[in-house]
């Protein structure tokens, strides 16, 4: 048998679940635990099955600082909250209002590169994904910083399409398929070295 | 001590060699004795332990990928991950409700927080001035930071005043949302 303390974390706020309420995300971690574990929801916030999500429940407000400084705690917290929504929405907007750029562009007659821009926006590891790529295409895959300072994978090889498709894929994973994904392909043009900016 | 800490503070990554990795065991259970029960399941035989050497020269020590303790000095410090794991080894102090939040914010503890109704700390003689100590909080199960104390624990009965522990490392902050790759 293990001695070890099998913890739980929050999917939401990744505090052990005794500390949501400190999260300022009380309402996700709620509904979260009452979909994952109803034991430990009906433990910390009560079996009544209360539809106010935020509210703390008897059980958490029990304390020795006294109803005065409980009822500013609580109302701190729900400040909390209602500032870390503000934010989620925030990036939510920003998120969906940037975009993917996928570009395709002759190194030689021959060659090409594929550089993706604008990932820094989705939490996505960059360095990952560049890993991922390199490994999936059995190419050289970096990551490096284009002329605005903004870094970009850049994957030697001919794999736009494939590409596009795998960001849509990731996108969507994160709920994000909404986002606008722009394809520059520099191929069809007549003249495909004067569209590159890139010196190296 | 993590406030800032971010992956471009990491210096360098190597993996601990199973003699270090003996070494490293007893000394953790050398520092916390009660661990000797648990120190294989903490860290089975096989582990992958990985030394990450930071800015500061702060050392963590990652466990099949998990940050369960560092050090900057020579003492080995528990991270929270590994603290919940077992939490009877550490000296403890308890805050109340109402420092909670302040906790989590990665401030330092002031004495009277840990002295009110809810808060507890241990009984005389206590522990020493510089001793590493989880702190847990009124009506909470899990620990929710680590910090050395400032004054010894008679100090901070008698005084109340000040600061009485510093804050080394609390949920939230950048040690506990670091993950490797
Ligand atoms: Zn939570």
């Amino acid at each position: 048998m293990s001695g070890l303390k099998e913890v739980i974390y929050c999917e939401v706020c990744s505090y052990p679940p005794d500390y949501c309420e400190f999260s300022g995300k009380l309402k996700r971690c709620k509904k979260w635990l009452n979909e994952t574990h109803p034991d430990l929801y009906a433990k910390l916030y009560g079996d009544s099955g209360d539809d106010e999500v935020t509210n703390l429940g008897k059980k958490l407000v029990e304390s020795s600082i006294g109803e005065e400084r409980e009822n500013k705690l609580e109302a701190d917290l729900l400040k909390l909250q209602k500032r870390e929504e503000n934010k989620e929405q925030r990036e939510l907007a920003k998120k969906l209002s940037s975009k993917v750029i996928i570009k395709r562009e002759a190194r030689t007659k021959r060659k090409f590169i594929v550089a993706i821009q604008g990932l820094e926006v989705f939490e996505i590891d960059m360095k990952k994904l560049a890993k991922t790529f390199a490994s999936k295409f059995a190419t050289g895959c970096s990551v490096s910083k284009n002329a605005e300072k903004k870094e970009e994978i850049v994957i030697q090889g001919d794999v736009i399409e494939s590409v596009e498709s795998y960001i849509q894929q990731l996108l969507a994973e994160k709920g994000l398929q909404d986002v606008k994904v722009e394809v520059i392909d520099t191929k069809k043009k007549k003249k495909p070295t004067t569209n590159s900016t890139e010196s190296k | 001590m993590f406030k800032k800490f971010s992956k471009e503070d990491i210096h360098s990554r190597s993996n601990v060699k199973s003699s270090i990795q003996r070494t490293l065991k007893s000394k953790l259970v050398s520092q916390y004795p009660a661990l000797e029960l648990v120190i294989d399941e903490l860290i089975p035989k096989k582990s992958h332990i990985e030394l990450i050497k930071c800015e500061d020269k702060i050392q963590l020590y990652s466990v099949d990928g998990e940050v369960l303790f560092f050090q900057k000095f020579d003492e080995l410090i528990p991270s929270l991950r590994l603290v919940h794991k077992f939490p009877e080894a550490y000296p403890t102090v308890q805050v109340d409700r109402g420092a909670i939040k302040f906790v989590l914010s990665g401030a330092n503890i002031m004495c009277p927080g840990l002295t009110s109704a809810g808060a507890k700390l241990p009984d005389s003689p206590g522990l020493e001035k510089d001793t590493i100590v989880v702190i847990n909080a009124e009506n909470k199960e899990n620990a929710l930071a680590i910090g050395k104390l400032l004054m010894s624990t008679e100090d901070i009965k008698k005084i109340n005043k000040g600061h009485g522990v510093e804050m080394i490392h609390h949920l939230g902050d950048p040690l506990w949302t670091f993950s490797i790759e």
